[in-house]
């Protein structure tokens, strides 16, 4: 495989698009106005399972302004969708509580709004089931979770956890979690004729397209879709969402350019969200801490509109040298909203869960848990024993114990004081496993000299545009200046979502090949095409994964219960960084996440009502400016010539991964106090016998 | 049961936008940023609660900070806005805290960073005129301009969003353009 050797790569290149994103000029899917543009809003289901029986319109429809109201049935004519949650419309039958269930559009947004309101729903409610999973009888083990089995034995793991010297039984909990990117999901759509273009809100343009296509029953060349920028997705935007078909609908349905803007608390019902899971972790070992047996048995859920298993279990595939392991999914479909991506679905809560539990195997035996992990490191892929890529996560927690101070820390948990204030520090691993797609991408060669990259890529904030000309001036080996990206439009060449941190190695395989060999071969120009399918998708004979490890310091303050964050760092192997000023500020975003997951994010899915009563910002807490200390992210320098032509690992997701647990670890040695549910709010604090009255 | 246009919805108001005199009727459920965004076609100012929740919307309004989302339209006759696509005045070269945004890669996917902009411009003002934050020393002289150390900083700039966790790169980026 060629490397990549000029100036450009690895650089921290400013984002290309910054200027128009500090000045306001950048248009996201709601700032297009079309001509006669008008606006939606939708209504939410108030049931949580049932049939709408009757619409009533007349007092939406006299409202001066309102130009229609669509009920269930005015999509029936579109082709079914793969994906269940698209389906809106097309029948009246509701699956969950905030299924849309009317759209009302109208000239402003205000009286689209007022619209929606009027609008009488008549239901015939059935009774409902929206859990709690844990225990239910219809638990199922599910076949497949994210291409992987969802079951993983080997070795005898009951018998050697029962045989086991010192064995360790404990179970984690992580509540549903929402994305909420701050731009909320939305799309403009607008028919000419039988051509329809949206400008949508999505991390994959190719995607929104061919399912539009399908559903509408277009030709795909007659759908356009448009995503120059993106506020963020986390996962929520990895495929398209109900204000895509919905605002297309509605533009047929009026004639005119259509605005749906979903509003914020209705945004947890409809775009996915982490499925709650409940983690069973036992641990066998031996007195000098090898592993004998690592059980890890995950209880999540689902709706009953799709099969989303938060695939939690499969880390403990990845983590640890064991000679026995049980790693397995149990899911229960429920009338609930439908679960979904969400940044490192399934590594994020696993390793929550996994990487607590080593920390308390460590305080069981006594051990350094830094150095209990690197006792156990696996010389191949535990689960498989395929050999790894690359594999340096010891190197990251030795790196990282260095840099922030471990060595000479004393194990005794509860004994530092300041105050009112018990401190601790706290270490988790992080993993996340390399994923690639074939993507195609164009370069074209100017005759003033300069070049043109052409992909259809999504920047959801990731700095795709700026990465990818890094990637194509080394491989053309010109300046940077002199390359020019185009991004986000359905008329350039198809790629794959920015989504499972793939994005970058994806779209950049298929530039580098394009520019490689308009570079080699000149005459093949101007404009080269390549296509990656083949390559990219080829089965590797290496288990691909990056790590990190994660070191955190905390404050607890025993008579209010805050938790408050000192310092985080994450040191992360993810192959070959390409931009280290934007790689940087994927890391320490993630790692804010993660600080949120741990202390402040938590949702419920109530049962007597079956959707989230934290709905809006107010209710559910993402971090602010002033939860979040002084944080470092770096890493080490990885050659892994198995990847990609550039050698990269994607680093979108993996600094949310273990992020949770350094923090709850940190916790445990400030108090003595195992807390085992996330998030770790002051109530919780405040309700552990030591810190009560 | 039909609602008919009950006399009184609209008003004409007369608001100055980045320097710009606008005449408008306006709905009178119509708030300051939708009137940014629908009317005037400045869509820098961002959505992304409505509700007061988030501060994407954060605009300045006779050069205070607010939430433009709270503000309905037809209570602001008479005033003087200031939006993201106004900082930098008339000029090509943008505010200096922008430059340092930019320097200091203090935003990913930009949807928070008109409101965080605005937001620290209105926030220095306030500091400087001595307005005490709740991390404040209370025993320090009242009406002097406050230092603003990160803790200042963080505490003053909480009620912005950013769900990319720009956060510790906006602390310095504000820190950049401190007098
Ligand atoms: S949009 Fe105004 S505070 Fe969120
Ligand atoms: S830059 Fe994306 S929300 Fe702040």
């Amino acid at each position: 495989m060629t490397g990549t050797t000029g100036a450009a790569l690895g650089a921290p290149a400013e984002r290309r698009e910054g200027r128009q994103k500090v000045t306001g000029a950048a248009r996201y899917a709601a700032e297009y106005a079309p001509p006669g543009r008008v606006h939606a809003w939708p209504v939410p289901a108030a049931v949580a399972r049932g049939r709408v029986t009757g619409v009533d319109t007349s007092a939406a429809l006299a409202l001066p302004g309102v130009l229609a109201v669509l009920t269930p049935s005015d999509a029936a004519g579109l082709a079914a969708p793969e994906d269940g949650t698209l389906a809106v419309l097309r029948t009246p039958d509701v699956p969950h509580r905030g299924w849309c269930v009317a759209l009302a559009v109208a000239e402003t947004p205000e009286t689209a709004r007022a619209a929606a309101r009027a609008v009488r729903v008549d239901y015939a409610a059935k009774p409902h089931d929206a859990g709690p999973a844990e225990g239910h009888p219809d638990a199922y083990e599910p076949e497949d979770v994210v291409g992987q089995p969802g079951r993983v034995e080997y070795g005898d793991p009951e018998a050697a956890y029962a045989a086991a010297e010192v064995r360790l039984d404990v179970t984690y909990r992580v509540p549903p979690l929402h994305n909420h990117p701050m731009e909320p999901h939305a799309t403009t759509a607008h028919w000419d004729g039988d051509r329809l273009t949206v400008y949508t809100s999505t991390q994959g343009g190719t995607t929104v397209r061919s399912v539009l296509a399908g559903m509408f029953r277009l030709p795909e060349e007659r759908v356009t879709v448009v995503a120059e920028h993106v506020g963020g997705g986390f996962g929520s935007k990895g495929t398209p969402r109900p204000d895509v078909v919905l605002a297309a609908l509605a533009a047929r349905h009026t004639g005119r350019p259509v605005t749906l803007a979903y509003p914020r608390r209705y945004l947890p019902t409809v775009a996915g969200h982490r499925a709650p899971t409940v983690q069973r972790l036992r641990l066998g070992a031996h007195p000098d801490g090898r592993l004998t047996a690592l059980l890890h048995e995950v209880t999540t859920q689902t709706s009953r509109v799709n099969e989303f298993v938060e695939h939690a279990a499969v880390v403990s595939r990845v983590m640890y040298a064991t000679p026995s392991l049980l790693s397995t999914h149990r899911v229960v479909p429920l009338d609930v909203p439908t679960p979904s991506w969400m940044r490192a679905p399934g590594e994020a809560p696993g390793m929550y869960a996994l990487e607590s539990a080593v920390d308390e195997l460590a305080d069981a035996l006594g051990t350094d848990p830094v150095e209990l992990r690197v006792l156990n490191e696996p010389r191949t892929e535990p689960a498989g024993g395929k050999p790894f890529s690359s594999r340096h996560v010891v190197e990251c927690l030795r790196e990282g114990a260095r840099r922030f101070g471990w060595a000479g820390r004393d194990p005794r948990p509860g004994i530092r004081r300041e105050g009112p204030l018990l401190l601790g520090t706290g270490v988790a691993a992080a993993t996340y496993p390399v994923q690639v797609a074939p993507s195609t991408a164009t370069a074209e060669a100017r005759p003033d000299g300069t070049f043109v990259v052409r992909i259809n890529a999504a920047d959801i904030g990731t700095g795709a545009r700026t990465v990818l000309a890094q990637i194509a001036a080394d491989a053309l080996g010109v300046p940077l200046d002199r390359v020019r990206t185009e991004v986000g439009h359905s008329d350039l060449p198809p790629a794959p979502l920015a989504g499972g941190s793939s994005g970058t190695a994806s779209w950049g395989w298929a530039v580098h090949e394009a520019c490689a060999r308009l570079a080699a071969h000149p005459e093949e120009g101007p404009t080269v095409r390549a296509d990656t399918t083949g390559k990219a998708d080829a089965d590797s004979p290496y288990a691909r994964h990056a790590f990190g490890a994660h070191f955190a310091e905390v404050a607890v303050d025993t008579v209010t219960g805050e938790i408050r964050v000192r310092r985080l760092l994450g040191v992360y192997a993810a192959g070959r960084i390409l931009n280290a000023r934007t790689a940087r500020s994927q890391f320490t975003g993630a790692m804010i996440m993660g600080l949120g997951m741990a202390l402040t994010e938590h949702s419920t899915l109530d049962p007597a009502f079956g959707d989230f009563p934290e709905a809006d910002l107010a209710a559910y807490h993402v971090p602010v400016q002033a939860d979040v200390p002084d944080i470092e992210a770096d890493w080490i320098d990885e050659h892994d010539s198995h990847l990609n032509p550039m050698g990269s690992k994607g680093i979108g997701e993996i600094g949310i991964v273990g992020t949770a647990a350094a923090i709850g670890n940190a916790v445990h040695h400030a108090t003595g106090i195992r807390f085992r549910e996330l998030p770790l709010t002051p109530d919780r604090i405040l309700a552990a016998p030591p810190y009560q009255g | 049961m039909t609602s008919a246009p009950r006399p009184g919805q609209h008003s004409e108001v007369t608001l100055r936008v980045n320097g710009k005199p606008h005449t408008l009727r306006v709905d009178h459920r119509r708030v300051l940023l939708d009137l940014l965004r629908e009317e005037l076609g400045l869509t820098g100012s961002k959505k992304g609660c409505d509700h007061g929740q988030c501060g994407a919307c954060t605009v300045l309004v006779d050069g205070r900070r607010l939430n433009s989302c709270l503000l309905l339209a037809v209570a602001l006759d008479g005033s003087e806005i200031t939006t993201v696509e106004g900082l930098g005045g008339d000029g090509e070269e943008p505010h200096p805290l922008q430059r340092a945004f930019l320097d200091r890669d203090a935003f990913q996917c930009g949807y928070c960073t008109p409101g965080q902009l605005c937001s620290a411009v209105g926030m220095l003002a306030e500091a400087a005129a001595g307005h005490p934050s709740h991390v404040t020393d209370p025993g320090a002289p009242s009406g002097r301009p406050v230092p603003l150390d990160r803790t200042e900083i963080r505490e003053r700039m909480s009620g912005n969003l950013c769900r990319c966790g720009a956060y510790p790169r906006i602390v310095e980026a504000i820190e950049d353009v401190i007098p």
